[in-house]
């Protein structure tokens, strides 16, 4: 009986640990790193390669850039970066990571998103600062959180906006998410007054839910997404899946999802 | 263990998951030199989050003691219809991805959730509060603690209740006075377990209740802010984490009643006074 016990844990301990053996097609994978605000867009791009070239298989992982970066230096797997921002792809790029110089593909404009039903009766960007406003930003590290604050002190500068308007939109702050997209949820659940987010951000799906109030702008700042292929990637399909991100058609699929395209779509 | 074979299974089992258990706390506590510990203690961000999970978790632990108590009083001494539906719906959230949860709660108990409306008037709005993060702690942390008072519960002998019921003690009496302090070990042994998982708690609370430094950011979270500018400092704070719980849970150990926390052994004990 014990020896029974005892060959079956063997028996299955190995065969947990060497996966069963099986021919490997020639299929050319390429994982890419990229900032949570691209999702829908790469997808989309993604979707185009494979349909073009089906033997690639394209593997994705969508977090805040800062996350991805911290991910990278630390040896992850990835082929491709792409940033939402100058300062994480420089943080990768100084440390000798990527190979050439990194792209900018595509740039961004920030907006306030409000829920529908918008419970604080939030119109204009004066109202952020009203008492018992609740704003959901991204964390300060996160790109879109920093361009979020950059946003709120020009504001501050412009005419017809109170001095201290930026200490008082601040303190309206009641949670800093970790990447963009959960303050796309907060807002969409109407748990939030309101949020700043990507222009992008607002899919067709977000924007049943919310309204956008624009940002006007000298104070809107341009978000620059640089990409670039990692010093660590053999895939070929790498270098490919990039060429078609900067391509009219990655173009035309990037504007299409609320994105500023580096080059005028032919 | 007279056999070999068997012996050099365990043996492996044991290398295999000392491996996978205690090499990766070994790495954190490598990473960061113990002088620069004490740099990063005085942080603000570290003394608000230690101060904050303290409190949230120590009010979600007694929060579950009292209302986990009286359930799994129900669950081990009574039968009832749809039992087995209440213990399933009791050890769910263990199995529920914790950022599941935190949208769950919100759902649930959000502004615009299903009990949003009636909480909006009694004036409480409950996401990015402190009360959200007592709320999502007490979620992942009541299976653990109802599961280890039901198992000790049962394990009381039938005859200390027989003779208990025999001398007329009220079905109160006999659960203040000779149930509970019988199986008060496995109520401190899932009080433990269950504050443990409450301080470690990390999706739950920033999907439900946000990421606020002072208010809702508690020490997992910290950890996570920290770790998108700057690796070191959150390594430091994780060491932080992992000596204080493990400091708390050493203590409980070691404690007088502490074999408690052990479960069975305590018993045997007691058995042999």
């Amino acid at each position: 009986m014990i020896a029974t016990m005892q060959s079956l844990m063997l028996v299955t301990m190995v065969g947990a640990i060497i996966p069963p053996g099986k021919p490997a097609p020639q299929r050319e994978k390429v994982t890419v790193f990229a900032a949570a605000s691209l999702t829908a867009a790469f997808n989309e791009i993604a979707d185009t390669l494979r349909h073009h070239d089906p033997t690639v298989e394209i593997a994705f992982n969508f977090a805040g850039s800062q996350a991805l970066a911290l991910q990278i230096q630390q040896g992850a797997p990835a082929d491709v970066f792409a940033s939402a921002d100058d300062h994480w792809m420089k943080v990768v790029h100084d440390a000798g990571l990527t190979k050439g110089a990194p792209a900018v593909f595509v740039h961004n404009h920030l907006v306030v998103i409000v829920p529908k039903e918008n419970p604080a009766h939030i119109v204009t960007l004066h109202d952020l600062a009203k008492p018992g406003v609740k704003l959901v930003l991204a964390d300060p590290a996160v790109p879109v959180g920093h361009y979020a604050r950059t946003t709120i002190d020009a504001l501050a500068k412009q005419p017809g906006f109170p001095a201290n308007y930026a200490e008082d939109v601040n303190a309206r702050v009641v949670s800093n998410e970790d990447n963009v997209k959960g303050v796309v949820a907060k807002v969409q659940l109407g748990e939030a007054d309101a949020g700043i987010v990507y222009l992008s951000d607002v899919t067709p799906a977000v924007a049943k839910a919310v309204t956008r109030i624009a940002i006007p702008e000298p104070a809107n700042p341009l978000a620059d997404y640089p990409i670039a292929v990692l010093r660590r990637s053999t895939s070929k399909a790498a270098e490919a899946f990039v060429q078609l991100v900067l391509s009219p058609s990655g173009q035309d699929v990037l504007a299409r999802n609320g994105f500023v395209p580096v080059r005028a779509s032919h | 263990m007279r056999s070999f074979a068997l012996r050099f299974v365990v043996a492996v089992a044991i290398a295999a998951l000392l491996v996978i258990l205690a090499l990766p706390l070994v790495a954190l506590l490598f990473r960061v030199p113990p002088a620069s510990l004490w740099h990063y203690i005085q942080q603000p961000i570290v003394i608000e989050a230690l101060k904050l999970s303290l409190f949230t978790s120590v009010i979600a632990t007694i929060a579950v003691a009292t209302l986990g108590i009286p359930v799994a009083y129900l669950l081990a001494t009574y039968h009832f219809r749809g039992k087995r539906l209440v213990e399933v719906l009791v050890e769910l959230p263990i199995v529920l991805p914790p950022t599941v949860a935190g949208v769950g709660l919100l759902l649930a108990f959000g502004r615009a959730g299903i009990a949003g409306k009636a909480l909006s008037a009694l004036g409480l709005s409950i996401p990015f509060t402190t009360l959200a993060v007592i709320l999502a702690q007490l979620f992942v942390a009541t299976p653990y603690f109802i599961s280890a008072v039901v198992a000790g519960l049962r394990e009381v002998e039938p005859k200390y209740r027989d003779v208990a019921m025999t001398l007329r003690a009220s079905p109160m009496h006999l659960f203040r006075r000779v149930l509970l302090p019988l199986a008060l070990p496995s109520l401190l042994a899932g009080a433990a377990m269950s504050w443990a998982r409450a301080l470690g708690e990390f999706g739950a609370t920033i999907t439900f209740a946000g990421n606020l430094m002072g208010r809702t950011q508690t020490m997992p979270l910290a950890v996570y802010s920290a770790l998108q500018s700057d690796l070191d400092s959150a390594v430091a704070l994780a060491v932080l984490l992992i000596l204080f719980s493990f400091a708390i849970l050493a203590a409980l150990r070691f404690a007088p009643w502490g074999a408690a926390i052990g479960g069975r052994d305590s018993d045997a004990r007691r058995r042999g006074r």
